[in-house]
């Protein structure tokens, strides 16, 4: 037997501590909620410490290669945790005002982690599999986390529902490629895959596997949850689900497509993608413009940025594979700064969470109206920008491929897109404002998304250090 | 240079605008004192450019050289040649009366709209100064933040169209130009401009890469038929606005075009230079009579403009109808060094020409020149400098109009004496036009009561006025250290698109 405990010391960290999380949550009264975040948060940084110490340098596989943890897994871990302690930071305070301040949003939200992790390590299918469900899991269940609001309840349904047929089609998927290949683990898969010729089960199977991978992300034709569910969930729900979640996203295509499928990219799987990258954007750009609700937007847009991290995919490439996890790390920096100001424009018993409610914020607040011009601008991909680079980086993939009408169309739809994106801005500064309420957020929101957005400038002023490490730890 | 001058010239006036965008409306009058400050600090910083130039060589001159990304091969490059320092300093000239123009204007956030500019002002030099093309599509494209800001906060009634539709067209050209870039370098494997020029690309990928670049500029300069976001952005900006969107923004097409196109895909250019040529023409004489119908002073003097850009493309394309282009051959040479002359040119004229409408426009708030008349009653001062711009608009004799205009037409003329009448017809529309306009508005009786009302310029307005009319003479007159200094690199681009790639 092969047990190399080590190798998997962050997940059995983070699990011990959310049972410590959730018995101490227990014992807390209701205005005592705050130590549930501070011990989230401390939990997370120890889970950080932990992934840093045991760090690897090349791939460990253990539990009978059910398992594996590399250099890449490291980072897009530590990314997670960073994206995760933002996101309760965000959430803190907005809770608080709108009496949702209970310890299963922490709770959830580390369980969630600990999914995303387990996906990003998987080294089988089956492990794979496990994480998402202990993603998803804790994800309808946070989205249904405010009981009295319809609007919540509807979403969580509609959610369960549709991603319970994803996960069904997921498995499916898989249990057909173990019908065929005779194994669960990623490179006796690819082996076993790669010499035999492309047969229509195999296709047949990867169909399925792409439609669970292409629900999870909210590609077009499988996106119909994504708008539902950012708008109906609480805004620090949204803003969970819109950023961390991605990173396993990412795993899983990583995981399953390239290392376990990787000989059906030409003739399967690059073909398939390229058809939901290409209705990603169009649909995406176009149903975004005419959203008068910034949550459903941002989740058009999401759409469309899917298109943009599958174009990394489609290039197969190790240098495409690096390009798309460049993206990814750029998207969860840009989503989470945009929902956060979202919820720092809300306050007890107000929800900005429509466009208008942008209007005149430079008049309110000239530095938060920078700030949202900088992730907007950035988002829309304008230099200098992380968001530029990120589709700078993408575009080469697919030139590399020598797919030039692929990128031509990816550029056109970005120009549609940087529309609404400007949109934003012209209502922070060239219309009045209709509400003068100053903002009241906490200081460390107000640090803390500030930097966030300056992370954006910084990272378009010297991108070379991410785009380097994306490189490095995939071998690109 | 011991000093790092031009990456000095990017960065102070893009760091002073963040300095002044921190003074905030409590603060306004240090951020306006700073503000100039900086832009003449900057302006001052940038005469070495100029005097420390070495004119006998086509190479990049002040050079700098940092890695930026290595991964792709990007370098922070910066240097400057014959092509690029006239620009540079003309970026930098014109900054100082951006900001004395909206001193006492600006009303509404003075310190964002003075931090606008600065910003500006620091991407465009980047434009005109990265030699590396990553880095050049940034400036490039970071452009557009400062300019959407600055059409849509204090423009007129229709900023909010303008500025989305200014916005909008050009990144839709420049999009285009990235995936090129993009393509080029995964053929040469860095970003630097220099190695794009070494290419050998086949027939098909010029002509491709080509007609990519020229969505980007045309659009930019702009060029009949993609002009139409011009006009709005023109009359809808504040005044500083349309000074720089007239003097400078639509230079970074013109160069452009002889710093990637020409050089890059000289058999493409060659190939499609009938298709630049007729654009070029119908922006010159067809633009003209739309110009002569314009009821609005700012809007004739952006199809004015327009139509003086579509010289400065005729002067670079008209080069290849004169086959074979070689630095030998004294037409394209003159043709080339017109379109660069008219560039700098109508830089300081239309300048000071939006500068002429905003002093108007602060006193009577109307644009239409039906409200004018006889102004040279009230404002004399003003009126006389007016009729000099007017009049260099029209390509006086002794006037830097003149120069540009005057070697384009050689140029052309002994490509093909035709397209030359045609050219010619310039002279006419131009003077026609322009003429006509300060007809209406400064001469003659005192057509209402408002006019008899004004105040002729004060102290401010005046010097304004008067450096840009100084400087619109001494290049009229003396344009020689200006073409000397431009003279090596003219050549050396002639030599590149002299020699086919195929």
């Amino acid at each position: 037997m092969d047990f190399n405990y080590a190798a998997a010391a962050p997940e059995i960290f983070l699990g011990l501590a959310i049972c410590v999380v959730l018995l101490v949550d227990v014992f807390l009264k209701d205005e005592q909620r705050e130590t549930t975040y501070v011990l989230a948060m401390l939990a997370l940084i120890g889970t950080a410490a932990v992934n840093l110490y045991f760090a690897v340098s090349a791939e460990v596989v253990t539990f009978n290669g059910a398992y594996v943890t590399d250099p890449a897994s490291g980072v897009l871990k530590m990314f997670a945790y960073v994206a995760l302690g933002v996101t309760f930071l965000y959430s803190r305070e907005y809770l608080q005002n709108n009496g949702l301040l209970k310890g299963e949003f922490f709770v959830l939200g580390l369980f969630g982690l600990l999914g995303i992790m387990i996906m990003i390590s998987a080294h089988s299918l089956l492990t794979l599999y496990l994480g998402l469900e202990v993603l998803a899991l804790s994800q309808y269940t946070l989205v249904a986390f405010n009981r009295d609001s319809a609007a919540s309840a509807e979403a969580a349904m509609k959610y369960f529902v549709l991603g319970a047929i994803a996960s069904g089609a997921l498995l499916y998927g898989i249990s057909l490629l173990y019908g065929i290949t005779g194994t669960l683990q990623l490179d006796e898969l690819a082996a076993r895959v790669g010499a035999a010729e492309i047969s229509i089960p195999a296709l047949l199977a990867l169909a399925f596997i792409i439609v669970g991978i292409a629900f999870k992300f909210g590609a077009v034709p499988f996106h119909m949850w994504l708008p539902d569910v950012y708008q109906g969930a609480p805004t620090p729900v949204t803003l969970f689900i819109g950023s961390v979640p991605k990173l396993a996203s990412f795993a899983l295509v990583w995981r399953v497509l390239s290392e376990g499928l990787g000989p059906l990219h030409d003739g399967g799987w690059r073909d398939m993608l390229i058809v939901l990258c290409v209705l990603s954007l169009g649909l995406g750009n176009l149903a975004a413009i005419v959203q008068t609700n910034i949550k459903r937007m941002l989740a058009y847009s999401t759409i469309s940025h899917v298109g943009f991290i599958f174009m990394g995919f489609i290039a197969g490439t190790d240098a495409g594979l690096s390009a798309a996890m460049f993206y990814t790390f750029a998207y969860v920096l840009m989503a989470a700064a945009a929902f956060g100001m979202v919820i720092l424009l809300s306050r007890r018993g107000f929800e900005a969470e429509r466009l208008e409610d942008f209007k005149g914020l430079n008049a309110r607040s000239p530095w938060f109206a920078l700030v949202m011009l900088m992730i907007m601008f950035s988002m829309a991909g304008v230099p200098p920008f992380v968001g530029f680079y990120a589709k700078l980086v993408v575009l080469a993939a697919v030139l590399n491929a020598g797919l030039v009408w692929l990128a031509a169309v990816g550029v056109l739809f970005a120009v549609i897109g940087a529309y609404y994106y400007i949109r934003v801005v012209w209502y922070m500064y060239f219309a009045d404002a209709t509400d003068q309420t100053p903002l009241a957020a906490a200081a460390d929101m107000r640090i803390v998304i500030s930097a966030n957005a300056l992370g954006l400038l910084a990272l378009g002023l010297f991108p070379g250090g991410l785009l380097d490490l994306c490189a490095r730890v995939l071998g690109g | 240079m011991n000093w790092p001058i031009l990456s000095v010239v990017i960065w102070l006036p893009i760091l002073g605008g963040i300095a002044v965008m921190l003074c905030g409306s409590e603060r306004a009058q240090l951020g306006k004192q700073l503000a100039l400050g900086v832009s003449i600090i900057t302006f001052a910083l940038s005469v070495p450019l100029w005097t420390g130039f070495d004119a006998s060589t086509a190479a990049m001159q002040f050079v700098e050289n940092l890695p930026w990304i290595e991964r792709f091969g990007a370098n922070y490059a910066l240097g400057v040649d014959g092509i690029s320092m006239p620009l540079v300093l003309l970026t930098t000239f014109l900054t100082p009366f951006v900001v004395v123009a909206g001193w006492e204007v600006i009303e509404t956030r003075p310190t964002q709209y003075f931090a606008a500019f600065l910003i500006l002002e620091g991407l465009m030099i980047g434009t005109f100064a990265a030699t590396d093309a990553l880095l050049f599509y940034v400036f490039w494209e970071a452009m557009l933040v400062p300019m959407f800001i600055i059409i849509g906060v204090w423009g007129g009634a229709r900023r909010v169209y303008a500025t989305v539709k200014f916005f909008l067209y050009t990144f839709l050209g420049s999009v285009f130009m990235l995936v090129a870039l993009i393509y080029m370098y995964l053929q040469a494997g860095d970003y630097a401009i220099a190695s794009f020029h070494e290419l050998r690309l086949t027939m098909n990928e010029q002509i491709f890469i080509f007609l990519a670049f020229l969505l980007a500029f045309a659009v930019k300069v702009p060029m009949f038929p993609v002009h139409t976001w011009l006009p709005d952005a023109h009359v809808e900006a504040p005044t500083g606005g349309s000074v720089i969107l007239a003097a400078i923004l639509l230079k970074m097409g013109g160069y452009g075009f002889v710093r990637f196109s020409l050089p890059i895909t000289p058999d493409a250019s060659h190939e499609l230079a009938w298709l630049m040529i007729t654009l070029s023409l119908i922006a010159v004489v067809y633009i003209g009579f739309v110009a002569l119908v314009q009821a609005d002073m700012k809007k004739l003097i952006a199809y004015s403009s327009i139509a003086h850009m579509g010289f400065v493309t005729l002067g670079f394309f008209v080069i290849f109808a004169a086959t074979p282009a070689s630095p030998v051959n004294d037409g394209a040479r003159m043709a080339l060094q017109g379109g660069m002359m008219q560039m700098l040119s109508h830089g300081l004229i239309s300048g000071a020409l939006f500068l002429c409408v905003g002093v108007l426009y602060d006193r009577m708030h109307s644009r239409e020149i039906s409200a004018y008349g006889g102004v040279i009653n009230t404002m004399p001062k003003f009126a006389a400098l007016m009729v000099l711009f007017g009049l260099a608009n029209a390509g006086l004799p002794g006037t830097s109009g003149f120069v540009g205009e005057f070697f384009v037409i050689l140029g052309t003329f002994q490509a093909n004496p035709w397209l030359a009448f045609l050219a010619a017809t310039t002279l006419i529309l131009g003077a026609a036009y322009t003429l006509w306009m300060i007809k209406r508005v400064v001469f003659g009786d005192v057509a209402n009561s408002h006019v008899a009302a004004l105040t002729d310029v004060g102290a401010r307005e005046f010097w304004m006025l008067m450096v840009l009319a100084v400087a619109v003479l001494i290049v009229g007159v003396w344009p020689a250290p200006l073409v000397d200094r431009m003279d090596a690199s003219i050549g050396q681009l002639l030599m590149h698109v002299g020699q086919p790639k195929l």
